[in-house]
């Protein structure tokens, strides 16, 4: 099977060199990369980009907590960044539009099988440039329930933030932030799906970062979010729903 | 097709390499004698592979006149049985206790060539082994394949006490310690000096963590660095005389506990953390890069929320 893929990528390979307008060959050499490229950014210019970096574990120690950090602030102008995994049941995993912030994220989620993490930055000429890596993992992680899902001390504590502020080396500063949530990703046996969907972090009116997460992202989500030199907020104020339209609504400072 | 080609070739040399290896299923046990009527089937330091059929373990055990005690089975059947054919080479005696230190796989699976009745451990070991015995042994398969063939679940079918007891002429105090996993036994031989420390010591191979508690675990070595022990058997790595498994051992967990919390409380990320360089202490220890990243991934999430909830958060409503 892995043969015939091969076979089929180099055929692919060279047919995509006879061809001016063909879109770039996917250097993961993903057999998804095709499906990839059709349902998030159909007719829309693609490129991969070193710029655009993805760092996760070589072979993840624990499918439901695999550590990703996206940093897409080495590209100017980033409008929007989507981040979503080739082989996922669930293929999106976030995307999140940097105000203030720079454009790098990281976080947790759920790999249900071995898959390239891939973060596409669209940029103000429209263009979208993906960077990406492979996570091995012996899997499991989508179809499990949360702990949450079981327990009523967590049911109390939903939507509750521990969150803090560092002085960043150099200058600007970071935010990490957890809120507690499920995240159940609605493929776990009787579980629905219950996972936050949007979380805003802003400074009085400025918006720093939006964040939209869907079900792959892991259970009491931690997110690491970084300000560049000058935003300097006091006091950042962290707000959001999830998906039964239950809110978040607190604030971190230093 | 040239790098197809490569492909093709390369999976082919390691399948065959695979086969040949794995063609008998022989771990080829030899057992090392460290001390008068005391021997240790020593295991690689290595992780578990198809290659080495998880052996990576020490099993060790001493002849009495009263028969055979053994402490610790393997990581299968296969290692369980070809065991007791290790021992009998060594003597005639029936193997007639069977102490388990924890209940990790690599210690326990070979429980089924001895007969149940004869193999004791600690209630927490048992209770560890009843609750994750099976995912052990699933993953077990998984990691190590047709090794495992056969291999089924044996809870030890006595309880100890800890404390002293005595087969033929040796005087074994067994000590309940922690820290390693939540119970873990180590058994101190009075008439030998030799010290089974199951794997709250490693030798020349940095400690694994998953079921770990670093505090407790640092008390458990103080409580054994005070016996007054002339060999010591780690749980992996070489016998020795020497102290290297209670210094190594106890800087490893010393230097992790440390970069862990520094990391959490100066707000790294865990991506950030692995990326770590090793000093070189800790570099030289087998597998030592990848330890530590397992490590990271048990216990990073514990030390972030701690320095997370000194932070300054409030709620509205």
């Amino acid at each position: 099977m892995k043969l015939a893929s091969l076979l089929l990528a180099s055929v692919l390979l060279c047919c995509g060199h006879a061809r001016a307008d063909a879109p770039p060959t996917d250097p993961l050499e993903s057999a998804r990369w095709d499906d990839m490229r059709k349902s998030f950014f159909d007719g829309q210019q693609v490129v991969f980009d070193a710029r655009v970096q993805v760092t996760g574990p070589l072979t993840a120690e624990n499918p439901m907590n695999v550590p990703v950090a996206v940093n897409a602030s080495g590209l100017p102008g980033v409008r929007q960044v989507i981040v979503f995994a080739d082989f996922n049941p669930i293929v999106r995993i976030l995307d999140f539009t940097p105000g203030a912030a720079d454009a790098s994220l990281a976080f947790r989620i759920k790999l249900q099988q071995s898959s390239p993490v891939r973060a596409a930055a669209l940029t103000a000429d429209g263009v979208w440039h993906v960077g990406g890596t492979w996570i091995n993992t012996t899997g499991g992680g989508c179809t499990v329930p949360s702990t949450g899902s079981a327990s009523p001390e967590w049911q109390s504590r939903l939507n509750e933030v521990s969150g803090r502020m560092w002085p960043r080396e150099g200058a600007g500063e970071r935010v990490r932030l957890r809120i507690i949530h499920p995240m159940d990703t609605g493929l776990a046996p009787s579980v629905p799906a219950f996972h936050i969907e949007e979380l805003v972090l802003a400074d009085g009116d400025r918006e720093l970062m939006r964040i939209h997460t869907f079900e792959p992202v892991s259970e009491n989500p931690l997110f690491t979010v970084d300000l560049p030199p000058g935003a300097d907020p006091a006091r950042i104020r962290v707000s959001g729903r999830d998906n039964n339209g239950n809110r978040i609504n607190a604030w971190v400072t230093r | 097709m040239k790098r197809f080609l490569r492909i093709v070739c390369t999976a082919s040399l390691m399948l065959v390499t695979a086969l040949l290896a794995a063609a008998d299923f022989d771990y080829d046990l030899s057992p090392r004698k460290v001390a008068e009527d005391t021997w240790v089937v020593v295991g690689r330091n290595e992780d578990f592979s198809f290659e080495n059929g998880g052996n990576i373990v020490n099993s060790a055990f001493i002849v009495t006149e009263e028969g055979v005690v053994l402490i610790d089975t393997g990581p299968s059947r296969r290692f369980g049985e070809q065991l007791r054919k290790a021992i009998a080479r060594i003597t005639d005696k029936p193997v007639v206790r069977v102490l388990i230190t924890h209940h990790h796989p690599d210690h326990f699976l070979g429980n089924q060539a001895f007969p149940a009745a004869s193999i004791a451990a600690l209630p927490g070991t048992l209770e560890g082994i009843r609750r994750d015995g099976e995912s052990f042994n699933e993953n077990m398969y998984r990691l190590t394949g047709d090794w495992m063939l056969g291999t089924e679940v044996t809870v030890p079918g006595q309880e100890l006490t800890p404390g002293p007891i005595t087969v033929g002429r040796h005087r074994l105090e067994l000590l309940a310690l922690d820290g390693h996993t939540g119970t873990d036994l180590a058994v101190f031989d009075d008439s030998t000096g030799v010290l089974f420390a199951g794997d709250l010591l490693f030798h020349d191979r940095a400690p694994t963590t998953p079921n770990a508690n670093i505090p407790r675990w640092l008390a458990s070595i103080e409580r054994l660095d005070a016996l007054p022990y002339k060999v010591l058997v780690p749980g992996h790595g070489a016998p020795t005389t020497g102290r290297a498994p209670i210094t190594q051992t106890r800087a490893w967990l010393q230097w992790l506990q440390a970069t862990i919390r520094s990391g959490a409380e100066n707000g790294r990320d865990l991506t950030e953390m692995l990326d770590l360089p090793l000093p070189p202490q800790q570099a030289r220890l087998a597998v030592s890069g990848a330890e530590y990243r397992r490590s990271l991934s048990h216990l990073y999430p514990a030390a972030e929320q701690a320095a997370l909830e000194h932070g300054g958060t409030g709620h509205e409503h």
